[in-house]
């Protein structure tokens, strides 16, 4: 396994679990009957077992995976959202947390400002901002509406503005969940150009999506976890296809 | 749970999501000071009156006072400049109120982004408690130009007075408010249990009535626990400073006033030091429990 003293490693996963805890009593009254009963007050789950990853700088990985499978916790273990039980994620460089796009936008500021408020909330400053403002309303195709409260938009708009945001982020490791199908045809292919030029600047990227080969043509390697467990890392074409095989 | 690294390869590595907590909400400012001025702009967007129903509220509640307990219960007739003394404690308990209130639902009401984006999050009640100080300036403003009008001429040591009873507010509200905000996330309990302590602030405190009536009532030690009361020792130093001035000084006043200052000054400093222990120790599960 390589070392973290390599000097180009980002990412490491190392040996990482992640229990969820699920209570099903919400209140002394629940979990008195379900004692009586004699019912489990909780369940718990492994959303992920023994992951060991390690992501390189310039690298594009593409986590694969259906639903359940565990995937968007990596990416929220990696970007800080969650932390591991048992193991170590550690990280080297600014980390910015695509999770879902839009998520720090708030219906009541106007586009101007919602692009201050999560641009600063991904980690950037304010001098950084500035300098990036207006190639982020050119890349929205937003116009003249960037002054009109976010509620008004369409939701077109609103995941343009969005991505535009957190595709302008200036760090060094991005995560990308399930937002290659934002938009309509030519600003996917506008985003899908973005990350390629970013790629090509070295910067590291780790996606999560459920368009397989888009995915698949964008990252060229490709991890498949199935249950919470790593099951294939390696060519990203080749991981679609034991996917599509099972 | 490890949250640093263990091992000794691994420089210019960090652990993704292990923050120094208070320490770096102040070293995002920008980020703070935008949360701030979204609150603000947020709050009233929609209403008519706007910001002006934050004046609205505590006018209403000063004028209800007033009448039940300075006209019907004879407190105006009793104590000189009642209006200036009810009004001087109102604002320092609508401070402590909103700040600690807000603050302990700042953490659920911001859930979506805790769920999906890292960053501090003691952001939040820190946020809360900001904006509840923006809140309060201009109530403040109004209640020195009153005294002003009235003939008080400010003292230094009244000032220092002031703003040592603020300062004790805004550190204890801070604390507090990360302390329920953070049990609120898997017990909305929290949040019920801190409404009752609110409704509970204002009596427990001399706003309405002067202190003296307490210790003409009760035992001593209830009184020094009564007087021990961080919340107790803010609205006192704003009558010191504002209020009693303005009198001909035939009150008096709890003794060593500055001596229980510094003492609830270093209480609200040890419940912030609690509320960030019990925050750090329930971090981890916010984004699985909201």
């Amino acid at each position: 396994m390589p070392k973290t003293s390599d000097p180009d490693v980002r990412v490491v996963v190392r040996n990482v679990r992640k229990r969820f805890v699920l209570r099903h009593t919400h209140s002394f009254k629940e979990t008195f009957v379900a004692l009586i009963k004699g019912k489990k007050l909780t369940t718990s789950f492994d959303a992920l077992h023994d992951v060991d990853i390690t992501i390189r700088e310039g690298e594009s990985v593409a986590l694969f995976g259906h639903n359940g499978s565990g995937k968007s916790t990596l990416l929220k273990l990696i970007s800080g959202v969650l932390r591991p039980d048992v193991g170590e994620v550690l990280t080297r460089g600014r980390i910015a947390g695509l999770i879902e796009v839009g998520a720090g936008f708030h219906p009541d500021l106007s586009g101007r400002e919602n692009i201050y408020l999560n641009a600063a909330i991904l980690g950037m400053g304010k001098k950084e901002i500035d300098a990036r403002f207006d190639e982020i309303v050119e890349f929205s195709e937003i116009g003249d509406f960037i002054d009109t409260e976010v509620k008004h938009y369409s939701s077109g708009m609103f995941v343009r503005l969005a991505f535009a945001v957190a595709i302008h982020t200036t760090l060094d490791v991005l995560l990308v969940d399930e937002i290659l199908a934002v938009g309509d045809e030519p600003f996917q292919r506008k985003c899908l150009d973005k990350i390629r030029e970013l790629q090509s600047q070295g910067k590291t990227m780790v996606v999560v999506s459920h368009s397989l080969d888009t995915t698949a043509n964008l990252c060229s390697r490709g991890i498949l976890i199935e249950k919470g467990r790593v099951v294939f890392d390696g060519d990203s074409h080749e991981a679609v296809a034991r996917m599509r095989g099972k | 749970m490890t949250f640093r690294s263990s091992s000794s390869d691994s420089v210019g590595f960090v652990a993704p999501g292990a923050s120094r907590g208070l320490i770096d909400v102040f070293r995002r400012r920008y980020l703070l000071s935008l949360l701030i001025r979204k609150e603000i702009q947020v709050r009233y967007r929609g209403s008519v009156l706007g910001w002006l129903w934050s004046y609205v509220k505590p006018t209403a509640q000063f004028v209800v006072f007033f009448l039940a307990l300075g006209v019907f219960l004879r407190l105006n007739a009793t104590m000189e400049m009642y209006p200036i003394y009810l009004f001087s404690g109102l604002i320092v308990i609508n401070f402590f109120n909103e700040a600690f209130s807000n603050g302990t639902r700042s953490i659920v009401d911001n859930g979506a982004l805790i769920k999906k984006i890292f960053l501090p999050r003691e952001m939040f009640p820190v946020a809360s408690t900001i904006v509840a100080f923006v809140n309060f300036l201009p109530q403040l403003l109004v209640t020195v130009v009153v005294c002003l009008v009235v003939g008080w001429r400010p003292q230094p040591l009244q000032l220092v007075g002031v703003l040592i009873g603020v300062a004790i507010i805004a550190i204890l509200a801070t604390g507090l408010g990360m302390f329920f905000g953070a049990i609120n996330v898997s017990f909305r309990d929290s949040q019920n249990f801190v409404e009752l302590i609110v409704l509970v602030v204002t009596w427990a405190s001399p706003v309405l009535y002067p202190w003296t009536t307490v210790r003409d009532n009760l035992p001593d030690w209830l009184l020094q626990t009564y007087l021990a009361n961080p919340v107790t020792v803010a609205v006192e130093l704003f009558h010191a400073g504002l209020w009693y001035p303005t009198t001909d000084g035939t009150f008096t006043l709890p003794p060593e006033l500055f001596l229980r200052a510094a003492a609830g000054l270093l209480m609200a400093m040890l419940v912030v030091g609690l509320g960030q222990l019990v925050f750090r120790r329930l971090e981890g599960r916010f984004a699985q429990d909201l």
